[in-house]
């Protein structure tokens, strides 16, 4: 039966010392969970460096393309206006008219674009069920999760490893 | 630990202080513009460039004590080295200013002519007289300019050097008193001189914020005197503070690879080059803020300034300064592994950088070349010179008091930083 262990810390400093502990004696920590971002976790637990950043970019990419080539079919294509008297009908000549809406389009499909995904990702969109083992969590109490599963150590050995931490409260559930 | 200024870097800098004289000398010499104009508006541009880098190390040093940054504790003597340049930095522009404005030396500013001034004249040639009403024998002076003249309150020779002098004397103040302090508080820990520093700052920003848009108009947007921009000092004042991030990254990443400086870590790096990344797109989006307003509105007194850079032989340097200083640092310093690396951070930083020399050079040539501009070796030579001169003054500073101040309180914060 592979078991899961919830331990609870009252402080995110303990739990960074507990967790660096863990994982000087090889143990994994699957994740934490904490009411903010614990600044200097993810390199101790080994989180991977999010893509985030270049899913943003990839949006606000596309933001920008769309907003070009959109005032270009309306602007210059469609139905050509005259702007600002440079009837010029050409993108690039009435580029620098462009650019404030440009730059707003990409802002707006960059920051919508990362939000959904962060949400999607984190499976933290509104309404779906909460995926934290404690409401504390949300409160000022944090969590580690460990798993038999992902260790090669057994059950007993890891509850002596954890139990040597200075935690809070220990919780041991079978994992379905 | 004590940074020892010898060896080659005291050599290189010499002789490129040596190439800068010799430029100085033998483009004075070669220059076949009339009045040497050329030489004089090449000495005004290096003059202004390297003084607004020192003075923005100033402004950072006032603007991290007065925010109470600690990360910076651990650098701040690099801001006090490099604004040791500025009493020669103001001192080019002054010589530029004095020898336009008493000696005729040059026409450089149009405005300093003062026959411009006056409607109507009387005689003719070096016995002429200008004056403002109709007299007797006066006749309408053809050289009088209406629109020089109703700023001729403000550039009145006595209120134009008094704004001059109180620009420099204030910075030079504030300088020597933040360097005064922070030497002091080497010799014993004191609080109350860190909440002296913090207060004074403040004050200095206050200053600083008027000043550094007002000597923008005076020396450098009076070249075009027919043309006023308002955001025009905002604009020079974020092209000044990335030069500054630019040269104060570069040193540390030189420094620290000399073995000085091991305090300074990853993380430091990293937010300097930050800084870099976030004020090249300040100075860019302030050039377009200037730029599309102007297009857009397209009304004749303002466009002659880019008419004059757009339509002529500089438009290849004006658009290529301005797409180096916006796409290079926003597209290579945009990930957080290109702002912690020194092989990324030296080739993109240096380009940035006489990018933004350009930018001060756009700003001063068009208007007082118009099109008998060259560019040559002798601009070339100055800008070496002025370089190793910087480098000279900077390093020089930095050996004569500890490297890491002593007792800056919040010091075990700023090595501490983590990103």
């Amino acid at each position: 039966m592979n078991k899961v262990f919830h331990v609870m810390y009252d402080d995110d400093d303990t739990l960074k010392t507990a967790a660096s502990q863990l994982v000087a004696k090889g143990i994994r920590v699957k994740e934490v969970f904490s009411p903010f971002p614990i600044h200097g976790i993810d390199p101790i637990i080994g989180v991977k460096r999010t893509r985030l950043g270049i899913a943003a970019f990839m949006y606000a990419s596309t933001g920008t393309a769309l907003a070009l080539f959109g005032m270009w079919y309306f602007m210059i294509s469609d139905w050509p206006m005259n702007i600002g008297g440079k009837p010029s009908f050409s993108l690039i000549e009435n580029l620098p008219a462009f650019i404030p809406v440009t730059f707003e389009f990409s802002v707006l499909c960059g920051a919508h674009g990362m939000a959904i995904t962060y949400l999607l990702r984190n499976g933290t969109l509104p309404g779906m069920p909460a995926t934290n083992p404690d409401p504390r969590t949300t409160d000022n109490m944090f969590v580690m999760e460990i798993t038999t599963e992902q260790n090669s150590l057994s059950a007993e050995a890891l509850e002596a490893a954890i139990k040597e931490t200075q935690l809070f409260e220990l919780s041991i559930k079978d994992y379905k | 630990m004590e940074f020892k200024f010898e060896g080659r870097a005291k050599i290189v800098s010499q002789v490129l202080m040596g190439i800068g004289i010799i430029a100085l000398i033998a483009g004075f010499l070669t220059d076949g513009s009339d009045h040497h104009q050329r030489w004089w508006a090449n000495l005004l541009v290096n003059g202004f460039f390297w003084f607004s880098i020192s003075l923005a190390a100033l402004f950072f040093y006032a603007l991290n004590y007065a925010v109470e940054a600690a990360w910076s504790a651990v650098i701040k003597r690099m801001f006090e080295a490099m604004w040791h340049f500025l009493p020669i930095g103001a001192g080019v522009i002054v010589v530029v200013l004095v020898a336009g404005n008493f000696f005729h030396a040059h026409h450089l500013y149009h405005w300093m002519d003062h026959t411009l001034y006056h409607e109507f004249v009387i005689g003719e040639g070096d016995q002429a007289t200008y004056v403002d009403v109709m007299e007797e024998g006066a006749v309408a002076n053809p050289n009088y300019d209406h629109i020089i003249a109703h700023k001729g309150a403000y550039f009145a020779s006595w209120f134009f050097w008094l704004r001059t002098l109180v620009y420099i004397g204030t910075f030079m103040l504030f300088a020597h008193l933040f360097r005064k302090w922070s030497l002091l508080e080497d010799e014993k820990p004191s609080l109350d001189l860190h909440y002296k520093q913090f207060k004074r700052s403040a004050v200095f920003l206050v200053f600083f914020a008027v000043f550094s848009s007002m000597l923008a108009w005076d020396w450098i947007m009076s070249i075009d005197v027919h043309w006023f921009s308002t955001l025009f000092g905002w604009y020079l004042f974020a092209g000044m503070w990335v030069g500054f991030m630019i040269f104060l990254n570069v040193a540390l990443i030189w420094l620290r690879s000399k073995g000085y400086y091991q305090e300074v870590t990853e993380s430091h790096m990293h937010d300097i080059s930050k800084w870099m990344f976030a004020i090249s797109m300040l100075w860019s989006y302030l050039w377009v803020s200037q730029f599309l307003l102007i297009w857009y509105a397209n009304i004749p007194e303002e466009v002659t300034y880019y008419t004059q850079r757009f339509f002529s032989d500089y438009q290849v340097p004006f658009m290529v300064m301005f797409c180096v200083n916006f796409a290079v640092p926003f597209y290579t310093l945009l990930p957080r592994d290109t702002k912690r690396n020194p092989n990324f951070i030296i080739p993109v930083g240096l380009l940035i950088f006489v990018g933004h020399f350009a930018d001060v050079y756009l700003l001063v040539i068009p208007g007082t070349m118009f099109d008998h501009n060259e560019f040559g070796i002798f601009e070339i030579g100055l800008f070496l010179g002025f370089l190793g001169l910087y480098m000279n003054r900077t390093l020089s500073a930095l050996s004569k008091a500890p490297l890491i101040p002593v007792n800056h309180p919040m010091l075990q914060e700023s090595k501490d930083l983590h990103y």
